[in-house]
C-alpha cells in the first residue's frame, strides 16, 4: 500500500480514526456533546477528503477495494446522509438519560461498513462491509433497552440479518466452486461456461437472499416495519437511507451484468420487484403508525428502483442513483420532522399526532407535506423527477410490464400518502399536545432538506450533470 | 417574456395572499383580485396586439433550457386557442375570489393560496409546449385543487377529494408513459432527444404504437373532459367542492380535458385518433346522452348541475372528434359558455347554499317569491344551459352538431335528443325550486351587489357570445388552421375516406 493507495482510501480511513478518537474520547471522559462533535468532525472529515480524493481514482486497491468515482459519488452521499442522522440524534438523544454516547461510536462504525460496501469489488470485502454494519445496527436499532418495541425489533434485528448473513456466505461459497474466484468479475461473464451455471445460479439466489434482506425487498421484507417502529426515528432513518443506500450500490456493481446475460437472475428479480411494489403499496394501506407507513413505502420504493436496475442500461444506473439521492433527502426530511416531534416518552408516530399539524406548526408540516408528496412522485419535488427518471429508464429499455406495475401500484401508494397529508390539515383536535421545539440543529437540517426537496425537484440539472460524470466509471 | 409574468404574478400573489392573512382578512381577497385583474389586462392587450400582427404560429414565446440532459425546455407559447382559454381563466377567476367574498371565513390566507396556484398551474397548462412542462403543470394544478375540496369543501370532503386526485393521477401516470414512449420512439428515429411539441408533430410511428400512445394521452383527457366511463370523479368533485372550487373545476379543469385533445392528441397522432374517431364520437354521444338523463334524476342541485358538465362536455368530444372547421368552432364555443354558463349556475347554487344550509331539490320550492333577482338569474342561466337561441351555449351545441352531421347523421340525431333532455332537467330544476308553494316558509336574502355584478358581467358575456360570437371564432381560427395542417387531415379527406 503506498502513498497513492493511501490517499484513494483516505475518506475510509477517516472514518477508522474517527471510530477511534470517538473511543478514546468517551473512555477519558463522557461527554454528550464532545462525541457529537467529534463525529460529525469526522463525518465532515471524511465527505471532505471524499472531494479531494477525485483526482488520483480510479484505483484498485488491492484486489478488495475499488475506489472510482461510482464509488466516491455513493460515499459522499453515505457520509453526508450519515452527518444529517448524527444532527438529528443530537436533539433527540439529549432529552434521554443515561449513557447516550455510545450511539455515535455505533453510527460511525455502522458508516464505515457502509462505505466498505461501497467500494468493495470481492466477496471478502462485500462480507466485511456487511458485518460491520450490521452488527452496529443491532447496537444502534435496541439502543433503548428499557422499551420493549426497542428490544424486539433489535433482537428480531439480530436473528434474521445473521441468519441472512449465512445464507450469502453459502451462496459466496458456491459461486467460488464454480468459479474459482471471489471477484465480482467472476460473475460478469456468466453466459461464456454453461457448465458452471448448475454452482453459480444457485449462488447468485443465495446471494440474492442476503442483499434483498438488507434492502427489505419481498419476501424478506418481513423485519422491515418493526425495526422502523421499534428503532429510535432518527436510527430508523439510519436504517432506511445509509445502510440501503449502500446495498444498492454494491447491487449495481455486483449483479448488473449478470440480469443482462441470465434470463433466471432477470425473471428473479422481476418477480421480486413486483411482489415488492405491490406488497409495499398494499400493506401501508392498513397502517396507523406513521413509522410503519414509511417502512412499507420503503418497501415499495425499492421495488421501484430495481425497475430500473432491470433495465441494465447507463441510463439505468443514472436513474438509480437519481432516485437514492431523491429517497435519502426525502426520507431523512421525513423521519427528521417525526425526530422533532418525538418526545422523551415516545416517538411521534400516531398518526393521531399529526392532525391538525398544518394549523400548529405550519412550517413542519408545509415540510412534511413536500416529504409526503415527493414520496408519492409528484411534480415540483424531487421525487418527481426520480420516479419520471426510473419510467424513462423503463421505457428506454421497453420493460413495459414492470413500468404498468409500478405506474398502478403508485396510485395505490398515493392514497396512504393523501391519507397523512388529510390529517395534517384536518381540524384542529381540542387537547393542546405539548409542543416540542426545534433546536438549531435539527432546524439546519430540516431546512436544508426541505430546500433540497423543491430545489432538485424544480431544476435537477446540476445533479444530472454529477451522476453523468460518476456513471462513467461503471462501465 | 409576458407569458412568464401571467404565471409568476398568480404564483406570488398566492404566497403573498397567504401571509398577509395573518393581518387581515380582507387583504388576501384584494391581492387576488388584482393579481387576476392585472393578468386579465395582460392577456387583453395580447388580444388586442394579435389583430395587427401577421399571422404566425405563435402570438409569444418564452424558450428556456430547463434539464438539458434529457433535452426538456421551458416552453410556453400562446395562440388563438391558449388565448382564449386564458382569458376565460382568468375571468372565472375573479368569479372565483367574489364568489368565496362571503362563503370562505376560515383559513382565508391560504385558501387563496391554493386558488392563485391552482389558477397558475391550469394558466401554465395552457401555455406549455414542451410535453414535459406539460405534463409537469398537468400534475401541479392537481394539488392546490385536491386541498381546495379537502379543506373548504362540504359533508364528503375528503372522499370526494381523493377520488379526484386518483383518478387523476391514474391517467396522467398512463399519459407521462406515452409521453416517454413518444420521446424514444422520436429519438430512435431522428436521434434528438427532445419533448418539443413543434419537433414531435409528424414523428413517424408504426400503427399499433401510434394507437397506444394515443390512447395514453387520450385516456388522460377523458379523466378530465369527462367521458363517460371515466367521469365518476366528476360528481363527487363537484358537488363537495365549495363554490369557487366547483366554478374552476367545471369552467376551466373540465376544459384542459379539451384543450389536450385538440393540442395533443389529434395533431400528433392523426391516423390513430382517426382509427378511434367512431368509438370517441359514440363516447361523446353516450356523455351527453347519460349526463342529461342522470342530471334529471337528482335531487341534489350541485349534483344536478354536475352532471349537466357531463352532458355539455360530450359536445365538446362529439364537436372535436368530428375534425371539421363547423364541428372545431362549435367545441371552442361550447367549452368557453359552459364555462360561463355552468360557473354562474355554481355560484347561484353556492349563493342558495350559503342563505338555505342545504342543496336538496325537496327542500326547495317556492323561492321566486323569496328571492327575485336570484331566481331570475337562475332562470337565465338554465335557460342558456339548455340551449335557448341567442345565448352562447346555443351557438356552440349548433355549430357542433352540424360539424358532426357531415361525419356521422346517425350519433348527430341522437345528440339532438341530448338537447331536448336537456331541457327536462332544466326546466325541472327550475319548477321545483323556485316555483310552486313555499312550503317551507324559507326567508331569504336576495342577491347583494356583489353578487350581482358578478352574475351581470356573465350575462353580458353569454349574450355577447349568443349574439356576436365572430371575435371568437376569428381569434380561434389561425390557431384551428395550424392545428388542421399540423394533423394533416383536413375535413374533406375526412369525408372521402368514411
Amino acid at each position: 500500500m503506498n502513498a497513492t493507495d493511501t490517499l484513494a482510501l483516505l475518506p475510509l480511513l477517516l472514518l477508522a480514526g474517527t471510530v477511534v478518537v470517538v473511543v478514546l474520547g468517551i473512555a477519558v471522559k463522557r461527554s454528550y456533546e464532545v462525541t457529537a462533535g467529534l463525529t460529525l468532525t469526522g463525518l465532515t472529515a471524511s465527505f471532505l477528503s471524499v472531494c479531494a480524493v477525485v483526482p488520483p481514482v480510479p484505483r484498485q486497491v488491492g484486489s478488495l477495494l475499488l475506489v472510482d468515482r461510482y464509488a466516491l459519488f455513493y460515499l459522499g452521499l453515505i457520509i453526508v446522509s450519515a452527518a444529517a442522522v448524527a444532527v438529528l440524534s443530537y436533539q433527540y438523544f439529549a432529552k434521554h438519560d443515561g449513557q447516550r454516547e455510545e450511539l455515535y461510536l455505533l453510527l460511525v462504525l455502522a458508516t464505515l461498513g457502509c462505505g466498505v460496501l461501497v467500494t468493495s469489488v470481492h466477496f471478502a470485502s462485500f462480507l466485511l462491509g456487511l458485518e460491520v454494519l450490521s452488527i452496529s445496527l443491532y447496537g444502534m436499532v435496541a439502543y433503548f433497552t428499557g422499551r420493549g418495541q426497542a428490544l424486539e425489533a433489535g433482537v428480531k434485528y439480530l436473528i434474521l440479518a445473521s441468519a441472512s448473513a449465512a445464507f450469502l456466505l453459502f451462496g459466496m461459497a458456491l459461486i467460488y466452486a464454480a468459479t474459482g474466484t471471489m471477484a465480482f468479475s467472476s460473475i460478469q461473464n456468466l453466459s461464456l461456461d454453461r457448465s458452471n451455471l448448475a454452482l453459480l445460479l444457485p449462488g447468485i439466489a443465495l446471494s440474492i437472499t442476503g442483499i434483498g434482506f438488507k434492502l427489505g425487498l419481498v419476501p424478506f421484507h418481513l423485519w422491515t416495519p418493526d425495526v422502523y417502529q421499534g428503532a429510535p426515528a432518527p436510527v430508523a432513518a439510519f436504517v432506511a437511507t445509509t445502510s440501503k443506500t449502500a446495498v444498492v450500490a454494491l447491487l449495481l456493481r455486483f449483479l448488473a451484468a449478470g440480469t443482462q446475460q441470465s434470463r433466471a437472475v432477470f425473471l428473479v428479480f422481476s418477480a421480486i420487484a413486483i411482489a415488492s411494489m405491490f406488497a409495499g403499496n398494499l400493506l401501508a394501506l392498513q397502517q396507523d403508525n406513521v413509522k410503519r407507513v414509511l417502512a412499507y413505502s420503503s418497501i415499495a420504493h425499492f421495488g421501484y428502483i430495481l425497475v430500473a436496475f432491470l433495465a441494465g442500461t447507463t441510463m439505468a444506473a443514472g436513474a438509480v442513483a437519481f432516485y437514492l439521492v431523491a429517497y435519502t433527502v426525502t426520507i431523512l426530511a421525513a423521519f427528521g420532522i417525526v425526530t422533532v416531534l418525538s418526545t422523551s416518552v415516545a416517538d411521534a408516530a400516531d398518526l393521531e399526532e399529526y392532525c391538525g399539524l398544518f394549523w400548529r406548526r405550519p412550517v413542519l408540516a408545509s415540510i412534511f407535506t413536500a416529504v409526503l408528496l415527493s414520496l408519492a412522485g409528484i411534480p415540483v419535488t424531487i421525487g418527481f423527477v426520480g420516479k419520471f427518471y426510473i419510467l424513462a429508464s423503463g421505457a428506454n429499455a421497453s420493460s413495459w410490464p414492470l413500468i404498468i406495475v409500478l405506474v398502478l401500484t403508485s396510485v395505490i401508494g398515493l392514497f396512504y400518502y393523501l391519507r397523512i397529508v388529510v390529517t395534517l390539515f384536518s381540524v384542529m383536535p381540542e387537547r393542546q399536545s405539548s409542543e416540542q421545539r426545534v433546536e438549531l440543529g435539527g432546524a439546519f437540517v430540516l431546512g436544508g432538506l426541505a430546500v433540497l426537496v423543491v430545489w432538485l425537484g424544480v431544476y435537477p440539472a446540476p445533479l444530472l450533470n454529477l451522476i453523468r460524470a460518476m456513471i462513467g466509471a461503471l462501465n | 417574456m409576458i407569458l412568464i409574468f401571467l404565471i409568476a404574478i398568480l404564483l406570488l400573489a398566492g404566497i403573498l395572499a397567504g401571509i398577509s392573512a395573518r393581518w387581515s382578512t380582507q387583504l388576501p381577497r384584494w391581492i387576488s383580485l388584482a393579481a387576476l385583474a392585472v393578468d386579465l389586462v395582460l392577456a387583453g392587450r395580447i388580444w388586442a396586439a394579435r389583430s395587427l400582427s401577421a399571422p404566425k404560429l405563435w402570438y409569444d414565446q418564452v424558450d428556456w433550457n430547463w434539464v438539458p440532459n434529457f433535452g426538456i425546455h421551458f416552453h410556453l407559447a400562446i395562440d388563438g386557442l391558449s388565448l382564449l382559454m386564458l382569458i376565460l381563466a382568468f375571468f372565472l377567476g375573479i368569479v372565483a375570489v367574489l364568489c368565496s367574498w362571503t362563503e370562505i371565513r376560515e383559513k382565508i390566507g391560504f385558501f387563496h393560496f391554493n386558488l392563485m396556484w391552482v389558477l397558475a398551474g391550469i394558466v401554465s397548462v395552457f401555455l406549455a409546449v414542451d410535453l414535459f412542462l406539460f405534463y409537469f403543470a398537468w400534475e401541479l394544478m392537481l394539488i392546490p385543487m385536491y386541498f381546495l375540496i379537502v379543506i373548504w369543501g362540504h359533508e364528503r370532503r375528503v372522499y370526494a377529494g381523493t377520488k379526484f386526485f386518483l383518478f387523476t393521477q391514474c391517467s396522467g401516470l398512463l399519459m407521462l408513459i406515452a409521453i416517454l414512449a413518444l420521446y424514444f420512439i422520436h429519438h430512435q428515429t431522428t436521434g434528438v432527444y427532445t419533448f418539443e411539441y413543434s419537433e414531435l408533430l409528424g414523428t413517424t410511428l408504426s400503427s399499433r404504437a401510434e394507437l397506444a400512445i394515443m390512447l395514453g394521452f387520450f385516456v388522460a383527457f377523458a379523466v378530465k373532459l369527462p367521458v363517460v366511463p371515466l367521469h365518476t370523479w366528476l360528481p363527487d368533485a363537484h358537488t363537495e367542492a365549495p363554490t369557487a372550487g366547483s366554478v374552476i373545476l367545471a369552467g376551466l379543469l373540465l376544459k384542459t380535458g379539451g384543450y389536450g385533445l385538440l393540442r395533443f392528441v389529434i395533431p400528433l397522432f392523426p391516423r390513430a385518433a382517426h382509427e378511434f374517431t367512431p368509438a370517441a364520437l359514440a363516447l361523446g354521444v353516450v356523455g351527453i346522452i347519460y349526463g342529461a338523463v342522470m342530471a334529471f334524476s337528482q335531487t341534489d342541485l350541485k349534483r344536478l348541475v354536475a352532471y349537466t358538465s357531463v352532458s355539455h362536455l360530450g359536445f365538446v368530444l362529439l364537436g372535436i372528434f368530428s375534425w371539421n372547421k363547423l364541428a372545431l368552432q362549435g367545441a371552442i364555443m361550447t367549452m368557453i359558455c359552459h364555462g360561463l354558463s355552468t360557473g354562474a349556475l355554481f355560484v347561484l347554487v353556492g349563493g342558495l347554499q350559503e342563505r338555505m344550509h342545504t342543496r336538496d331539490l325537496d327542500r326547495m320550492g317556492g323561492l321566486w317569491t323569496v328571492m327575485p333577482r336570484l331566481s331570475a338569474l337562475a332562470l337565465f342561466f338554465s335557460l342558456a344551459s339548455l340551449g335557448l337561441p341567442g345565448l352562447g351555449d346555443f351557438v356552440g351545441e349548433f355549430l357542433v352538431l352540424l360539424g358532426s352531421y357531415k361525419v356521422s347523421v346517425a350519433l348527430t340525431v341522437i345528440a339532438t335528443l341530448g338537447i331536448l333532455a336537456s331541457t327536462f332537467y332544466a326546466l325541472r330544476m327550475m319548477q321545483s325550486a323556485f316555483f310552486g308553494p313555499n312550503t317551507n316558509s324559507w326567508q331569504l336574502p336576495d342577491l347583494t351587489r356583489r353578487e350581482g355584478l358578478v352574475m351581470a358581467v356573465m350575462v353580458l358575456g353569454l349574450l355577447w357570445l349568443g349574439f356576436y360570437p365572430q371575435p371568437v371564432l376569428n381569434t380561434f381560427a389561425p390557431a384551428m388552421d395550424n392545428l388542421q395542417r399540423a394533423a394533416q387531415m383536413p375535413a374533406a379527406a375526412l369525408r372521402r375516406q368514411r
